[in-house]
């Protein structure tokens, strides 16, 4: 259980991290941030980069900026950054309970924002936000700087659009208007672990009718999407338990679980169904 | 694959040490510096047997190589006790035998340490919450939760410092 070895690069500033990823990325060099994932997968030996670039020590990546429009994560914001509201309004307030759901204390402590997003793990809470509030994500490597919705960044399982020789350096998550509704669920088998199943969703209300309603469902396929068949059922509708139960069905008849069997993929249908409906009832309850 | 020669702070002494870029931060407390009083679990994160306070906030040590931990100030269970006298904390643990074959001990020791440093007046849900991160093989977890408990409660009758 101890890592295999590498070649260790710290790096002080950005430039200076893309340009030493350049040198190694081919070499199977990788970003090294919070490193809650990559240090026990190297632990293993599942993960055996020979070169890693630590941006810990980098302080422009350690900051969260809110904007007129939308809020900016930096690459080595922790989690724990979220346990109280990072920006007024909804946004702030939703960020603050996800957060609770992602592993346990310490890890948070030390885990970033920006490296879940890099890992693309199907069942991490921040890829869920990030895909259902449509956040552009940012990258950059020594041959310029670029940006992608995080529809179009998460490509499948643990897989995303990033190059190799490129940095995720920032996250922008659109602020939510005033009287946004929003609600979150998640199920896992014990406090802390992986997800089986989660939901968010929020919908804004113009004369008491639901509208720009987004539903996203997260840890059952390969990668966290929006589930458009369950958003269509909600919108223009007055919110009401019935339409929310119809919205459940129609996600669980949408989704396409990854797993093998008919009973496993049956019974996270059931999840998703139940995750779905408990969010949205709670966009209408004290979350 | 070069070492380096890096200074590790713990309990606020000072280890100058030549480690690989690989050696975990526990292994480099424990088997570079000597401080075996933080101990090696799982080495995955997991169990947090290993978590120590980084700048104060609790971290599992087998999650991070001793390299980044240059210019950090790490404590361990060994600075808790004062000339020979253990703490508060640690007078809670006996108290309430909240310690059985006594392996997780140093890591739920520096957790609650973390804990009630950052809130000291944090509820028992919350504490709840934040002990699960930590195994206890004996699952003595009542026992845990009681001494952190009395612990905060003692602490609440305290001037702060």
């Amino acid at each position: 259980m101890k890592p295999s070895s590498f070649e260790y690069h710290e790096a002080r500033t950005v430039q200076q991290a893309v340009e030493m990823l350049a040198k190694v990325c081919a070499d199977d060099g990788r970003i090294l941030a919070g490193g809650q994932t990559l240090v026990p997968a190297m632990a293993m030996r599942l993960a055996r980069p020979s070169h890693l670039v630590d941006i810990n020590r980098i302080p422009e990546l350690a900051v969260l900026t809110v904007h007129s429009d939308h809020l900016s994560i930096g690459a080595c914001v922790r989690h724990a950054a979220f346990h109280e509201p990072v920006v007024d309004g909804p946004l702030g307030h939703l960020l603050s309970i996800v957060v609770r759901h992602i592993a346990h204390l310490p890890i948070r402590m030390r885990g970033t924002f920006c490296g879940s997003l890099a890992n693309a793990d199907a069942a991490s809470e921040w890829c869920l936000v990030a895909v259902t509030l449509n956040a552009h994500i940012h990258m950059r490597s020594i041959r310029g700087e670029r940006s992608l919705r995080a529809s179009e960044f998460f490509l499948g399982y643990m897989s995303t659009a990033m190059e190799p020789d490129e940095m995720l350096v920032a996250t922008h998550l659109p602020l939510l208007p005033e009287g946004t509704h929003f609600g979150f669920e998640e199920y896992s088998r014990r406090a802390g672990d992986f997800a089986q199943a989660m939901s968010l969703v929020s919908f804004e209300l113009r004369n008491g009718v639901m509208f720009d309603v987004r539903v996203g469902v997260g840890a059952v396929e390969g990668a966290a999407r929006r589930l458009a068949e369950a958003e269509a059922v909600l919108e223009s509708q007055i919110p009401c338990l019935e339409c929310f139960a119809r919205a459940a069905d129609a996600a669980a008849q949408a989704i396409e679980p990854s797993e093998p069997g008919d009973e496993e993929r049956q019974y996270k249908r059931e999840l998703v169904r139940t995750v779905v409906l408990r969010a949205l009832q709670k966009t209408i309850t004290a979350v | 694959m070069n070492p380096r020669d890096i200074v590790l702070r713990i309990n606020g002494a000072e280890y100058p040490i030549r480690v690989q870029p690989r050696r975990t931060l526990v292994d480099a407390i424990r088997d570079d510096c000597g401080q075996t009083g933080t101990h090696i679990g799982c080495e995955h994160g997991v169990c947090g047997a290993c978590t120590v306070l980084l700048d104060g906030a609790p971290v599992r040590s087998c999650l991070m190589f001793a390299v980044q931990a240059e210019g950090c100030e790490v404590r361990t269970v060994e600075g808790l006790a004062c000339a020979g006298q253990l703490n508060h904390l640690q007078q809670s643990f006996v108290e309430h035998h909240a310690l059985q074959c006594g392996f997780c001990t140093p890591g739920f020791l520096m957790l609650a340490t973390g804990l009630l440093e950052q809130n000291r007046d944090i509820s028992n849900e919350d504490l709840l919450d934040a002990l699960s991160s930590n195994l206890c093989r004996c699952t003595g977890y009542k026992n845990i939760l009681a001494a952190v408990e009395a612990a905060r409660n003692a602490l609440a009758v305290e001037p702060s410092a």
